[in-house]
Order: C-alpha cells, then sequence, then structure tokens
C-alpha cells in the first residue's frame, strides 16, 4: 500500500483530474454540481498523496513523455510547492461545499467549469519547474479568474471585470516580455539551467524588471493594486474566496521562485524596493480598509494589505533566509485559509440581510451567530494574534527583523497588526449592536455557515501546528538550509 | 502512568470544553447550562485545591507542546500560578450564580455565559503559564473573550466602550508582543525561571533590556490599569455588573498586575531589575496611581464608576508591593492580589444588587438604602471597611505588609503613599457607609422589585455575603496555613527570594 502511495502519479492526476472534471462538467451541466464536488475532493487526495510522497522519498521530478529539460516540459514539486497545493486543496473544498448551496442552478453550470479550470491551472502554476510553462498557466488562471468575477452579470461586474482582464493581461504580457529576453539571452527556459547559465547583465536586469512589474502588478502589490478591491468585492462570494485567497497567492508564487532560485543573486536593492511597496500596501490597505462602508470592498481591501506583509520578507529572506521565508509562507497558507473564511462569512451576510452595509449589520451576533463567529476566527489570524496561523507568521518575520536591526519593518507589522484589529473590530461592533433600521433576514443554508466556520477555525489551528507544518515546507530547501537562518 | 501533566490542562478545560459546549446550546435549555457552568467550576476548584497540596508537599505539575522548533507552549503550577488560579476558580463559581440570578429573563445568555466561561479560562491559562509566549497567548485570549461582554448589551454606548477597551487592550499587546520578541531575540529563551534568565546577557545590552522592560510594562499596565493606561476601566462599566465584578476583580485587571509580577520576578529577577534602575520609576507610576485613582474615585457620583476608580488605586498595591523590591512588601503586593479581589468583587456584587433590586445608580441616591436592604449594605461595609485598610478584614493584612516592607526596604515614602491613600479611601467610602446606614431613606426608590419578605434574589444575595465573609476570613485567620498570607509567603520563600 504504501509503496503504492509513493509509486503513483499524484502530480499528473492534481493537473489532469480537474481538467477533465471540468471539460465534462461543460458537457454535462446537469451532473456539474455533483462532478465538480468529486472532482475537488480527488484532486484534494492527490495533494495528500503528493505530501506523502514528499514526505518519504523528498523532492519530485517528473519529465512527462521522457522530454527532459531543456526541450520538454518538467514538473517539480517541493515543500514550498506542496504548501501551496495544500491551500488550495482546503481552500477549493470549503468553497466547492460552499458553492453547492450558494448558486443557483443557471450560474452553478457556469461556475463549476471554470472553477475546475482554475484549480488546473493553479494545480499546474505550482508543479512547474520553467519559466515558460509558468507563463501558460499564468495566463490561464488569469482568464478563468476574469470569468468568474464576471459570473455575477449586471454593470458593476462586468465593469470591475474588465478592469481586472486588461490588469491581467498587461501583467501576463510583461512577465512574458521578460520570459523572451531571458530566453533570447541564455538558450532555456528551465529554471534550474537558467540558474546555473545566468550571468549579470542588462538583459537579465530588464527581465528581472519585467517580469516582477508584471507579477506585482499581478499580485496587487501596492500602487499597483487599483484592478483588485472592485473585482474582488463584486464577484460572487466563492469567487471572491477563490480570488483574494488564491489567485493573487499563484502570481506571488511564481515571483517568489524566480526570486529565490533565479534573481536573488542579481538583484541588490530591488529586495529593498519591493518592501518599500509592501510597507505602504500594508498601511493603504489597511487604512482604506478602516473607511470602507461595505463589508465586502472591506475585506478586499484587507487582502491589499495582507499582501503587502508577504513582500516585507524579501528583504529579510535575502538576508536571513529560511526564519523570515518560513514566516512568509506561514502567512501566504494562513491568509488563505482566513481570508477565504472571511469572504464566505460575508457572502452569508450578504444573503442573510440583503445588504453588506457594516452600519447596518444589527446583531447578526445574535442572528447568526457562526457567520459572526468564522468571521471573528479569520480576524483573529488577520490581525496576527496568538494562537493562529497569522501569528506564528507574524512571529517569526518579527524575529527576522528584530535580529537584523530592521525596526522600520518590525513597527510596519505591529501597525499594520492594530489596524487590522480597528477594521475587523469595526464589523464586529455593529454585529453585536442594534441598528437603527431593522430588515427582514434571509435564511442562510447551515452548509454555509459551516464551510466559512472550518475556513476560518483550520486558519486558527494552524497556530498549534507550525512545527510540522514547517517541517513539510522545509522539504527540498526551497528556502535554503536552515543551518543559514540560525 | 502519569497523570502530573494532564491536571494544569484539566483545571484550562473545565471552563474551555463547558464554554464550548455552551455556545452550541439554544437559548432556552437554561438548566444544562446552569449544569454545566456549576459542574465545570466545581471540577475546576477540585483540582485546582489537589494540586494546592500537591504544590504545597513539593509536587510539579507542568504540561508542554511544541509550537515552534524551538518554542513551547508550557502550562506549569508553582505557588504563584495556583494563587491566581484559586482566586479566578473560587470567584468564577461565585460570579456565576451570581450571574445566573442577575440575569434571569433577560436576552442572549446563552451568549454571555460562553464568553464567560472563556474569559475564565484565558485567566487561568494566564496564571498556569509556564513561559512569556505562553502568557501572551492567554492575554491576548483574554482581551478578546472579554470584549463581547462588554458590548454585551448591544446599545450605541457599549459598543463605543468596547472600542475604548479595545483601543488600549490591542495597543497594549503589540507592546507586550515587541518586547516579547525582542527578549526573545536576545536571550533565546522566554521561560519564566526563578530570579530571572538574564544572566547570560551581554553587558552592552542592558540599554535595550531597560526598553524592553518598560515594553513589558506598558503592555501589561493597560490591563492592570496604571495611569496612564487605565482610561478603559471607567468606561468599561457599562457591562453588566457580573461582568464588572469578573473584569475588576479577578479577570483583566489582575492579569495585569499578576503580568508585572511575573516580569519582575521570572522573566528579569527583582534584582538584576533593580540593578538595572527600573523599579524605581516602576514604584513611582505604582504610587501615583493609587493616590490618582483615589483622588478621581472621590468625585465620582455613579457608585461603579466610584468603585471603577478605586480599582484603579487598589491594584496598583500589587505593583507597588513589587516594585518596592523586598521580600515582605512582595508578599503585601502578592497577597493583595487574593484581597483585593475577594473584597472588590463583593462591592461590585452589591453595586450590582442596589441596581437590580432598587434602581439605585448613584452614590446620592443611597441614602438610608441600609435600611431597606440590610444584607447586602452589610456586605458592602465588610468591602469598604477592607478597601480603607481597617482591621480586621484582608485590606488591612496587605497595607501592613506593604508599610513594614516599604520601611524594610529603606523607602519610607511608601508609608506616606499608604496613608494618603487610606484616608482618601475613607474619604470616599465612608459617606456612603453613613448616607445608607444613618440617612432617612427617601419615599420611594428610583426602580424598586418585589422580592417578597427577601430584600433580594437568593442568587444575588448570596454571592456578595459569601466573598464578604471570606474576606473576613481570610484577614482574621491569615496566620493559619494554607490562607493567602501563609501562601504568599510561600511564593516568596520558594519562588522569589531563593535561600
Amino acid at each position: 500500500m504504501a509503496a503504492l502511495v509513493e509509486s503513483l502519479p499524484w502530480a499528473a492526476l492534481l493537473i489532469l483530474l480537474p481538467l477533465g472534471g471540468g471539460l465534462i462538467c461543460f458537457l454535462l451541466p446537469g451532473m456539474a454540481r455533483l462532478l465538480g464536488l468529486l472532482t475537488v475532493f480527488a484532486a484534494a487526495l492527490s495533494v495528500v498523496g503528493l505530501g506523502w510522497q514528499l514526505h518519504t522519498v523528498g523532492v519530485y521530478r517528473h519529465l512527462p513523455g521522457g522530454w527532459g529539460a531543456p526541450l520538454g516540459i518538467e514538473w517539480h514539486a517541493d515543500g514550498l510547492s506542496l504548501l501551496m497545493l495544500a491551500a488550495t486543496a482546503l481552500v477549493g473544498i470549503a468553497v466547492s461545499v460552499y458553492a453547492t448551496a450558494y448558486f443557483e442552478r443557471q450560474q452553478a453550470v457556469r461556475f463549476w467549469p471554470l472553477w475546475l479550470l482554475l484549480l488546473a491551472a493553479l494545480n499546474a502554476l505550482f508543479l512547474s519547474a520553467d519559466i515558460f510553462n509558468l507563463y501558460v498557466t499564468l495566463e490561464m488562471m488569469g482568464l478563468a479568474s476574469v470569468a468568474l468575477a464576471a459570473l455575477a452579470g449586471g454593470g458593476d461586474a462586468l465593469g470591475s471585470a474588465m478592469r481586472y482582464l486588461l490588469a491581467t493581461l498587461l501583467g501576463s504580457l510583461l512577465y512574458l516580455l521578460g520570459v523572451a529576453l531571458l530566453y533570447h539571452g541564455f538558450g532555456s527556459v528551465d529554471i534550474a539551467t537558467l540558474a546555473a547559465r545566468l550571468t549579470p547583465s542588462p538583459a537579465v536586469w530588464a527581465a528581472l524588471g519585467l517580469i516582477t512589474a508584471g507579477l506585482a502588478l499581478k499580485t496587487a502589490l501596492f500602487p499597483l493594486h487599483f484592478w483588485l478591491p472592485p473585482a474582488h468585492a463584486a464577484a460572487p462570494a466563492p469567487v471572491s474566496a477563490l480570488l483574494s485567497a488564491l489567485v493573487v497567492k499563484a502570481s506571488f508564487y511564481i515571483l517568489l521562485r524566480l526570486w529565490l532560485e533565479l534573481f536573488g543573486d542579481h538583484a541588490a536593492g530591488v529586495d529593498a524596493l519591493l518592501a518599500v511597496l509592501g510597507a505602504l500596501a500594508v498601511l493603504w490597505g489597511s487604512v482604506q480598509a478602516l473607511r470602507q462602508s461595505r463589508l465586502k470592498l472591506l475585506v478586499a481591501y484587507s487582502t491589499v494589505a495582507q499582501i503587502g506583509y508577504l513582500f516585507l520578507a524579501f528583504p529579510l529572506g535575502m538576508a536571513a533566509g529560511v526564519v523570515a521565508w518560513n514566516g512568509m509562507a506561514f502567512l501566504v497558507l494562513s491568509h488563505a485559509l482566513a481570508k477565504a473564511a472571511m469572504f464566505l462569512s460575508a457572502g452569508n451576510l450578504l444573503r442573510f440581510g440583503g445588504h453588506d452595509r457594516i452600519a447596518d449589520l444589527d446583531r447578526v451576533a445574535q442572528r447568526l451567530p457562526l457567520t459572526t463567529a468564522a468571521f471573528a476566527v479569520a480576524g483573529v489570524s488577520i490581525m496576527g494574534l496568538p494562537p493562529s496561523g497569522g501569528f506564528i507568521g507574524k512571529w517569526l518575520l518579527l524575529q527576522a527583523a528584530l535580529a537584523q536591526g530592521r525596526w522600520d519593518l518590525a513597527a510596519i507589522m505591529l501597525l499594520g497588526g492594530l489596524l487590522a484589529a480597528a477594521y475587523v473590530f469595526k464589523v464586529l461592533g455593529h454585529a453585536f449592536t442594534q441598528a437603527p433600521v431593522a430588515h427582514a433576514p434571509r435564511a442562510v443554508p447551515a452548509g454555509m455557515e459551516w464551510t466559512a466556520l472550518l475556513l476560518a477555525l483550520a486558519a486558527l489551528l494552524l497556530g498549534f501546528f507550525a512545527a510540522p507544518v514547517l517541517s513539510l515546507i522545509g522539504i527540498g530547501d526551497a528556502f535554503g538550509s536552515p543551518a543559514v537562518g540560525s | 502512568m502519569n497523570w502530573d501533566p494532564w491536571i494544569p490542562v484539566l483545571v484550562v478545560a473545565s471552563s474551555l470544553l463547558p464554554g464550548l459546549i455552551i455556545f452550541g446550546l439554544a437559548e432556552q435549555r437554561v438548566r444544562l447550562r446552569t449544569v454545566l457552568n456549576l459542574a465545570g467550576s466545581v471540577v475546576k476548584l477540585a483540582l485546582v485545591a489537589w494540586m494546592l497540596w500537591g504544590v504545597y508537599n513539593g509536587h510539579h505539575y507542568e504540561a508542554r507542546i511544541t509550537l515552534l522548533p524551538d518554542l513551547e507552549l508550557v502550562l506549569r503550577a508553582g505557588p504563584l500560578a495556583l494563587l491566581f488560579v484559586a482566586l479566578s476558580s473560587l470567584l468564577w463559581m461565585v460570579t456565576t450564580v451570581y450571574a445566573i440570578g442577575y440575569l434571569e429573563g433577560s436576552p442572549h445568555r446563552g451568549r454571555f455565559f460562553g464568553f464567560f466561561s472563556l474569559c475564565v479560562t484565558a485567566t487561568v491559562g494566564v496564571a498556569l503559564a509556564g513561559n512569556l509566549i505562553t502568557f501572551l497567548l492567554f492575554y491576548e485570549l483574554l482581551t478578546l473573550a472579554t470584549y463581547p461582554l462588554i458590548v454585551h448589551r448591544g446599545t450605541e454606548v457599549a459598543r463605543r466602550a468596547g472600542h475604548t477597551y479595545l483601543a488600549y487592550t490591542i495597543f497594549g499587546g503589540v507592546l507586550l508582543l515587541l518586547g516579547t520578541v525582542w527578549l526573545y531575540s536576545l536571550t533565546g529563551t522566554l521561560e519564566f525561571t526563578p530570579r530571572g534568565f538574564m544572566a547570560g546577557v551581554d553587558a552592552a545590552q542592558r540599554p535595550a533590556l531597560v526598553i524592553i522592560f518598560a515594553l513589558l510594562i506598558a503592555g501589561l499596565g493597560v490591563k492592570a490599569a496604571l495611569v496612564p493606561l487605565h482610561g478603559w476601566l471607567p468606561q468599561a462599566m457599562v457591562a453588566p455588573a457580573p461582568v464588572s465584578a469578573l473584569l475588576h476583580a479577578v479577570a483583566v485587571v489582575k492579569a495585569g498586575a499578576f503580568g508585572i509580577v511575573r516580569v519582575v520576578y521570572d522573566v528579569f529577577g527583582v534584582e538584576f531589575a533593580a540593578g538595572l534602575g527600573v523599579m524605581a520609576p516602576l514604584a513611582v507610576v505604582a504610587a501615583f496611581t493609587v493616590i490618582y485613582g483615589s483622588l478621581r474615585a472621590l468625585y465620582q457620583d455613579d457608585l461603579k464608576r466610584r468603585l471603577a476608580f478605586s480599582t484603579v488605586s487598589q491594584v496598583s498595591y500589587i505593583t507597588l508591593g513589587v516594585a518596592i523590591a523586598g521580600p515582605i512588601a512582595t508578599i503585601g503586593g502578592v497577597v493583595h492580589l487574593v484581597h483585593q479581589g475577594l473584597m472588590k468583587i463583593t462591592l461590585f456584587f452589591c453595586a450590582g444588587n442596589l441596581a437590580e433590586t432598587l434602581g439605585i445608580h448613584k452614590v446620592s441616591e443611597m441614602n438610608g438604602v441600609g435600611r431597606r436592604m440590610p444584607w447586602t449594605m452589610a456586605a458592602f461595609t465588610v468591602g469598604a471597611f477592607g478597601m480603607i485598610g481597617a482591621p480586621p478584614v484582608a485590606g488591612f493584612i496587605s497595607k501592613w505588609y506593604l508599610g513594614q516592607g516599604a520601611l524594610q526596604a529603606g523607602q519610607d515614602w511608601v508609608v506616606l503613599v499608604l496613608a494618603g491613600s487610606s484616608l482618601l479611601n475613607a474619604a470616599y467610602f465612608l459617606p456612603i457607609l453613613h448616607a445608607a446606614w444613618f440617612r432617612a431613606p427617601p419615599e420611594r426608590w428610583p426602580e424598586e422589585r418585589d422580592f417578597g419578605r427577601k430584600e433580594t434574589a437568593w442568587a444575588l444575595l448570596l454571592p456578595p455575603l459569601l466573598t464578604a465573609a471570606i474576606a473576613l476570613g481570610v484577614g482574621l485567620l491569615a496566620s493559619l496555613p494554607f490562607s493567602p498570607l501563609a501562601w504568599a509567603e510561600l511564593i516568596a520563600a520558594r519562588e522569589f527570594y531563593l535561600p
């Protein structure tokens, strides 16, 4: 049995299952819901299988068709890929269960094929080992996301989806230009081969600039975040959750991967710039979140802020290695879980009251306790209070910042936590308070409440399992060997 | 199998589990909820009694789980931890009874008792925390769990008070977090150690250590209501009376004061801290708070606000005792943790009774209330005399040891502070007592409820009588073993001043 688990091509299943499932859902709309759920669960099982494989055998490499680099495609999975795949699987399951209750039949038949296509793109992206393959998956992901964001229909959704489309296309275009430069200069798109061949030259710097800018746009790093809040707020709740939790993380993952393996040695100073933008994102996003009067916009701006934290890790990680990167990885995972939970509970509140005006939440703490609890528990992780995944991530980042005497970054992290508390409790305060105008509520299915709550609890419990999670992330030493950090 | 490590875990779980189950119960399951609450508090008290006996005989109770590769969550029951745990467990049980009576028929009781149990869980966790990170975890949990209790009534005033509370406490939490991470980056450990864990720190880091001390104390000072970080406390009075009792007597302010004791003795070590020169400023801040709180209390007509400022003042006795940095003063400070809790909770129960039975919220409405509610006012009188420091109530013991300790440590000025504070305490409590017992009652009370031949409901009357009796008892019987005083002496001998 164990041998079987170790030998199955889990990575291939991770891509082919959702791709095939998506096609069948498209062809058989009547079965879309059932098939979609099954596919998502099967893909999640494959992540477990892949994790087992990595745990026992070590880093996974696969050459489809037997063609290796530099000619063929190569799939590659280490602890960092596993982290992203696991986040995708967890959020994916929750969102899928939620979606079965959320969507009317008419929207469901469009949602499932697109979501499974997105899932295939995400999984493929996290398994890719060459920069062109990354481009293909990035583009696939972008198109699927835009279509999902437009799913709600109506002027608002279409307008913001159009803006989103332009941003994402521009981002991929910049990325592709960078890839072309690298391929032209060094004759390969395989990351490992490129890493060996790269020499400092204007072409490399140009490629670095283009790729970083393109990916920063797709990750919505301040000041390139303009497209995110309207798009994430106007999308249906399950889609918002996917976009905020996973899609922005995927482009961030590419950026991180390329920095770790390609650009790290050639980019003195750029990491500092990324951290400055990250710091501005934390402050700007949080202040904007605090100023919103609509719940979904508040949550979306919170994503802008939380993305900023990830970029604070760049100078710290470049200098100190493992501790800072580990903190960042923890933030990626816990933010994915917590933010998805927040969007799902915002969706519940929207359905319950027919609006998402924060000031009119009107005692939802009593009337919709599970959803309020989900929002609050997710908020604990977003604020970075113990015990939560967000706390562990922030603790590690703070530790790295203080060890290097980066007081400025430490101050930003703490200030961001304060602001996050302010906007989370702005919502919770109104959730306990009687509003001047009462609304007739609409019932919310239990499944929608529980998925939000379970996701939030997962983000919380993550804080208690930091050691095993960190040891899984450490497979393959994507962040360098631990000795460097301590 | 060795069950010892499980006992601290069970002590925490004995209020956590009932709380979580209560969240899941329907609002009308009153009886099951009551049974769960009381069963949890009985189990907790029994476990604490078991550990008290064990620790007295030299046992250790310690549980650890790994948090990060080189950082653990630790629950450890030492003498100091048990003092606070015992206080919290006892007062949890009493307050639960009181809250059941107080909230009878009011909405959202399930939610109330759920968060109430979470508060106690956090408090017990704060007490049992064996290192600074565990302490931080429960300290923040306490912030979060008390918030819904403060905004419980769901009014706009309550929402504002809740925001003020959070603005203070979350900010304090951030300072505490920064101090903790910084300390960890210097020392590589956070484990509470008798006489501190500063031995290995480079002398060049002393300025950094001074700042870390200030950060930690400021973070804790928010909950301990050290001036100028006390602003949230009077505002939080908007909460229902059992919450005020819990916030002021046990959970929140004590968590802050207890943390200060921990930081001074088990993180820095009192000699090391004195060597850093940080104890004198701490003593000054504490003394200032003692006087300032009393002065402000003088001018409050709202009874609960007067009690709140009295808390600001009284809790700082604990900090003051610690900051004097001598063994006897420390005993006075630590024992005041228990004594102040017993006396203040009595006073808040009584204030709640007056509000609930007669609609009295203001000191100026209390004329002649002693004739209408003699038992309640008797308990109130015991608490008030305790606060003033009149023998034989428990407060006298605290003040006596504080004064003795200050003289022994050569800090005579503290005696003046104590005397001044006692005068002020008398000035804001004696007029209340005089009005209540000797003035003629008004023709009708603001909002009287009829309880037949009793002065008020049993569930409201028995808790203050019990706590008043205990406050009197621990003062009279202070020299017996297992009295709070004897236990504080044991703490000082075992944990603070090793032979």
